[in-house]
């Protein structure tokens, strides 16, 4: 975890978020845990994925905590189209890079005990955080960006690499290192003593003894080059000897030494909350990524706080695509619509169908479009709810289906007690393991709630009759491959629901007749 | 540096792959007892014999190159022999000084890297002499090539000069690095460097000698992370000059292994030709011809595995199959199906591996592989899954064929009744015919040897396993339409006892 205290940083500058567009957002929600609905819906897996490979920025809350009205989500969703200019990508990309080397470097030195080992790695420090901190005001200079957010950075830290103080530290730094790369010495080493002097231009060595055996070398040999183990932290021989490299250049040393004293605070809160900010949005879109070259379409959803009418076409459970992408299985987008008055989908049909997927899809649309996010699919139209409910049949205690259905009861009232018609419920299999009687009595008691609440929702069941409980709700259906019932098609399609059976088997065959072999050996 | 005496122009693999129906081809040609016979309980030998047999050589000029190398071998065994042990010496010494992959640190690498390097001169400077004394006795190609190669890049004034670069790399002098101040002022691009030599001065000599500054300390002996950081520094400097070493160490110990490897088959060709000589059983340098000519014609070709197996000459089969793309095999059990089923693949075999094959002469195209589907003993128990088996394991063979590849059936698909069986059987071989697979079926199912027979077509071949009047079996198959009854009686007699015939027992396998 970062903490702005542990490092020296000027207070000088204003700052500034590229994720809350309030002139005194909320800079640092203390959101530390994630919403209830996380697991079910598996946004979990995704958003911990995103987690573990940021984890030096601690984005939880940035994660946990959505915003609450449109202008905070179209004030991301330009950043993140900005943020589709690959050039611009790679650019942040870099200085972020550079930011975790220079934080690295400056963590060290903190650590170090040899005098000018700890200066040394002082000035690495401040040599990338200039680096990082120039390139990326250099690199935003060319760039073609429209959000606000991104615009007012760049004008920001522009003004700020112009100001006299890095433009000092920009220059001292790069005088240092050039002074101390010009240093050049010699170590003699003949049993236990060790001799330093400076370097007369000796020939080298290697070069030679690599001529002699160079007939030797063809070939793919192996490499017994060593990989000897970065030398981070010094020893004492070490230490022993670049004190003495520093009596040899005694005017060299004394500068490093007036550098330390003048530069002590570098690290500029602009550049520190941008730096942390930005990976909100890098740390989605590297996991997008690879699901978007695999050919899925992620898309800007509209966001509406009053139009219920929400569909998408070729959308897809994001967390399920990341895992068959990276298996390289095919992910099978799905659509929905609900127009008018329409708002329950009763999703039924085979197991292993593709149901609690396509519930988990809708779930995760309308949690990422408050994020701000794009959104798995070709298009969008969602809606701002207030809060996001779900219900998930969970594999329990088979001995305990009493006191599980009192459990799940209860919870269900719960939600639906906290739930408004501006909320969103999913309810995924319940009931799953009472009396057909008891599955059907209460799916539609709990449909009639739902439905006089005017909540948005899905609900997978077996009890494919909830449809028909009212214009409110809709049916899809599980399809599978005609020819081969056995198949599924992970396609659910808005359809009545009928019934269907998938016991089919398929005979194997050898395919060794006379015309099968012709066909299989190639003249 | 190298060695190509499998190949004109690149080395033997010993690990490639090899083809997808080797267990198959090792089963049912029985392979193993070839292979033993070459490596005379050397695991080395049988593995470059297996390798070289079972991948298959497709040119005549490639068998050529090999036969040429084994002819030369075969004049001068003893000499073969004695630059063999030379790749086997390196290997024994390596165990002794080689750290090699656990070397951890330079200085270690360049240590044993500097003992194995001395080790290999000697070894390098014996070939030479080996190449120097006798390389006008041989005529191959390869073996002649090699000979000119030794001789011009390993001369004298060049052993002198790697000697003299050992010696030097011992530093008994000390070692000097120069080395920069890197990222945080720790010491980077550390460089080996020679020290600037005064005609009559050491170099050590000469800093003392110099004027200052030259700053020295002493490293207590007690100080053991003192000795160790030193040690570094010193690995740093030595490096790259270890890495040199040792990759030339590698260089030479790879082109010992190769050389070991190639002669490693002709060493198992020895073997072999010494074993078939001590048994009188002949062998003869075969004819490769192009693939697609549909050449195959023999004269006294045995089963070298029985030959061997029994420990003594076989009577072989004189065929003449040119042209002939199905050959049916019928006639009396144990009369010499198998066997001659088993001496086809096996000449084929030897003959793409550059080997001399079994047979007083031998002549044939060159095949793009042998496959071989034989009928198993220990499918006999389910009767149900056998056919099933049967066919899984033909389109598993199905899928590796091509045109101009030979077919071995031994008694297929006769897991089921009779008709059922010739069917399947005449439905693949026809197939397989038309794509110009050269097929050869041994097969008690009359029903099927006989349709095709009576169609009488040009590319068939009918072959009869023969007996004598008296009923015992001459073991040499004749051309001959199939008959309507086996034989199987005889052998139920013989197995059981029921007539005794000391001549038949001792030429016959084991029963079943």
């Amino acid at each position: 975890m970062v903490s702005s205290k542990s490092f020296p940083v000027t207070e000088d500058m204003p700052n500034h978020s590229v994720l809350y567009n309030h002139p005194n957002g909320r800079f640092d929600s203390q959101v530390i845990d994630a919403p209830p609905f996380f697991s079910d819906l598996n946004l979990d897996q995704v958003i911990n994925a995103i987690l573990v490979q940021k984890q030096d920025y601690d984005l939880r809350s940035f994660y946990y905590d959505a915003p609450h009205d449109v202008t905070t989500i179209r004030y991301r969703q330009d950043v993140f189209r900005d943020l589709e200019n690959k050039v611009l990508q790679d650019q942040i990309r870099t200085f972020a890079e550079k930011m975790v080397v220079a934080r690295r470097y400056l963590d060290l030195a903190g650590k170090l005990h040899y005098h000018y080992h700890q200066r040394g790695w002082f000035l690495e420090s401040a040599a990338v955080y200039v680096a990082a901190v120039s390139d990326l005001v250099n690199g935003l200079s060319s760039i073609d960006m429209h959000s606000r957010a991104l615009l007012d950075f760049r004008d920001a830290a522009t003004r700020y690499v112009h100001s006299s103080p890095f433009v000092a530290l920009a220059e001292d730094t790069h005088q240092r290192k050039s002074d101390l790369a010009s240093v050049r010495y010699n170590i003699i080493i003949q049993g236990d003593t060790v001799r330093i002097r400076a370097y007369e231009d000796e020939v080298d060595y290697s070069h030679i003894v690599e001529e002699t055996f160079a007939k030797f070398k063809q070939g793919g040999v192996k490499n017994y080059h060593i990989e000897l183990p970065d030398p981070s932290g010094m020893n004492h021989i070490e230490a022993k000897i670049l004190d003495y490299v520093a009596k040899l250049h005694p005017e060299i040393f004394a500068e490093l030494d007036r550098y330390y004293k003048d530069h002590q605070s570098f690290f500029n809160p602009l550049i520190y909350t941008f730096d942390r900010e930005i990976q909100f949005y890098l740390g989605y879109l590297e996991y997008i990524t690879p699901i978007k070259h695999a050919g899925l379409s992620f898309c800007y959803p509209t966001v509406s706080d009053h139009d219920k009418a929400v569909s998408a076409t070729s959308s897809f459970d994001l967390a399920l695509a990341n895992l068959c992408v990276s298996k390289g299985a095919p992910v099978i987008p799905n659509d929905f619509s609900l127009r008018n008055a329409e708002r329950i989908i009763v999703v039924s049909g085979p197991n292993q169908g593709g149901k609690t997927t396509f519930a988990r899809m809708f779930g995760q649309l309308h949690f990422l479009a408050r994020l701000g996010c794009p959104v798995p699919g070709k298009e969008a139209n969602l809606f701002l709810y207030d809060n996001l409910f779900t219900h998930f049949e969970e594999e329990e205690d088979i001995t305990n289906l009493q006191g599980k259905l009192a459990d799940d009861l209860i919870r269900i009232r719960h939600i639906l007690e906290q739930a408004t018609g501006d909320s969103v419920i999913i309810m995924n299999e319940i009931f799953n393991s009472t009396s057909f009687q008891d599955a059907r009595f209460l799916s539609r008691e709990i449909m009639g709630d739902m439905i006089r609440l005017d909540a948005l929702g899905v609900c997978v069941s077996f009890i494919d009759e909830l449809s028909n409980l009212g214009p409110q709700a809709i049916s899809m259906v599980g399809t599978v491959v005609p020819d081969n019932p056995a198949q599924r098609t992970y396609k659910i399609i808005r359809q009545p629901a009928d019934g269907l059976s998938y016991a089919i088997h398929i005979a194997e065959k050898h395919r060794l007749t006379y015309e099968a072999v012709k066909e299989r050996i190639a003249p | 540096m190298k060695v190509h005496l499998m190949f004109k122009d690149r080395d033997f693999d010993p690990d490639q792959p090899l083809p997808a129906n080797e267990q198959d081809l090792v089963q049912d040609l029985e392979l193993d007892t070839l292979f033993k016979a070459m490596a005379l309980g050397s695991k080395f030998l049988y593995a470059v014999a297996q390798v070289a047999m079972l991948t298959s050589l497709n040119k005549p000029e490639e068998i050529i190159y090999r036969q040429d190398v084994l002819k030369d071998c075969l004049n001068n065994a003893e000499i073969v022999r004695q630059i063999y042990q030379i790749p086997i010496e390196a290997s024994g010494n390596k165990k002794k000084f080689w750290l090699g992959i656990f070397a951890r640190t330079p200085n270690g690498v360049l240590l044993s890297s500097l003992d194995m390097m001395k080790m290999f001169v000697g070894l390098l400077r014996r070939l030479k002499a080996i190449a120097d004394e006798h390389s006008d006795k041989f005529k191959s190609t390869g073996f002649t090539t090699f000979f000119a190669m030794i001789q011009s890049e390993l001369s004298d004034d060049y052993f002198d000069v790697v000697e003299a670069q050992l010696e030097q790399l011992a530093f008994r002098d000390g070692v000097l690095i120069s080395a920069e101040l890197g990222q945080g002022n720790e010491s980077t691009n550390d460089v080996l460097r020679l020290p600037n030599q005064r005609e009559d001065q050491g170099w050590i000599k000469e800093i003392f000698s110099r004027k200052p500054p030259v700053y020295s300390f002493h490293i207590h002996p007690r100080d053991n992370a003192g000795l160790r950081a030193l040690s570094d520094i010193k690995d740093r400097g030595v490096n790259l000059v270890a890495n040199a070493l040792a990759q030339a160490a590698d260089h030479i110990d790879n082109f010992l292994k190769t050389l070991q490897t190639e002669l490693a088959f002709y060493i198992g060709c020895l073997n072999l030709y010494e074993r078939l000589t001590q048994l009188g059983a002949p062998i003869s340098f075969p004819i490769p011809e192009r693939t697609g000519r549909s050449k195959h014609a023999f004269q006294g070709l045995y089963d070298v595995g029985l030959a061997l197996t029994m420990g003594q000459r076989i009577i072989g089969n004189d065929i003449n199959a040119d042209d002939r793309l199905l050959v049916i095999i019928t006639g009396a059990n144990q009369g010499g199906k198998s066997t001659f089923l088993r001496s086809i693949g096996l000449a084929q075999l030897m003959m793409q591996s550059g080997m001399f094959v079994s047979a007083v002469e031998f002549r044939a195209s060159i095949s793009t592989g042998v496959f071989t589907h034989f009928k198993r003993k220990e499918d006999a128990s389910m009767k149900s899954g056998k056919l099933d088996e049967e066919l899984g394991r033909m389109s598993g063979i199905v899928d590796q064929l091509s045109p101009n590849a030979l077919m071995l059936f031994n008694e297929s698909f006769a897991a089921t009744n009779e008709r059922e069986g010739s069917e399947i059987a005449g439905q693949i071989s026809r197939a397989l015919v038309e794509r110009q697979i050269k097929v050869f079926f041994v097969t008690h199912m009359f029903e099927f040897a006989h349709t095709f027979y009576e169609q009488g077509a040009a590319n068939a071949l009918f072959l009869r396993a023969e007996r004598n009047p008296d009923g015992t079996r001459t073991f040499k198959l004749r051309e001959g339409g199939p008959l309507p009854t086996s034989h199987g009686k005889d052998i139920y007699e013989t197995v059981f006892d029921k007539q005794s015939d000391p001549m038949r027992s001792a030429t016959t396998a084991p029963a079943f």
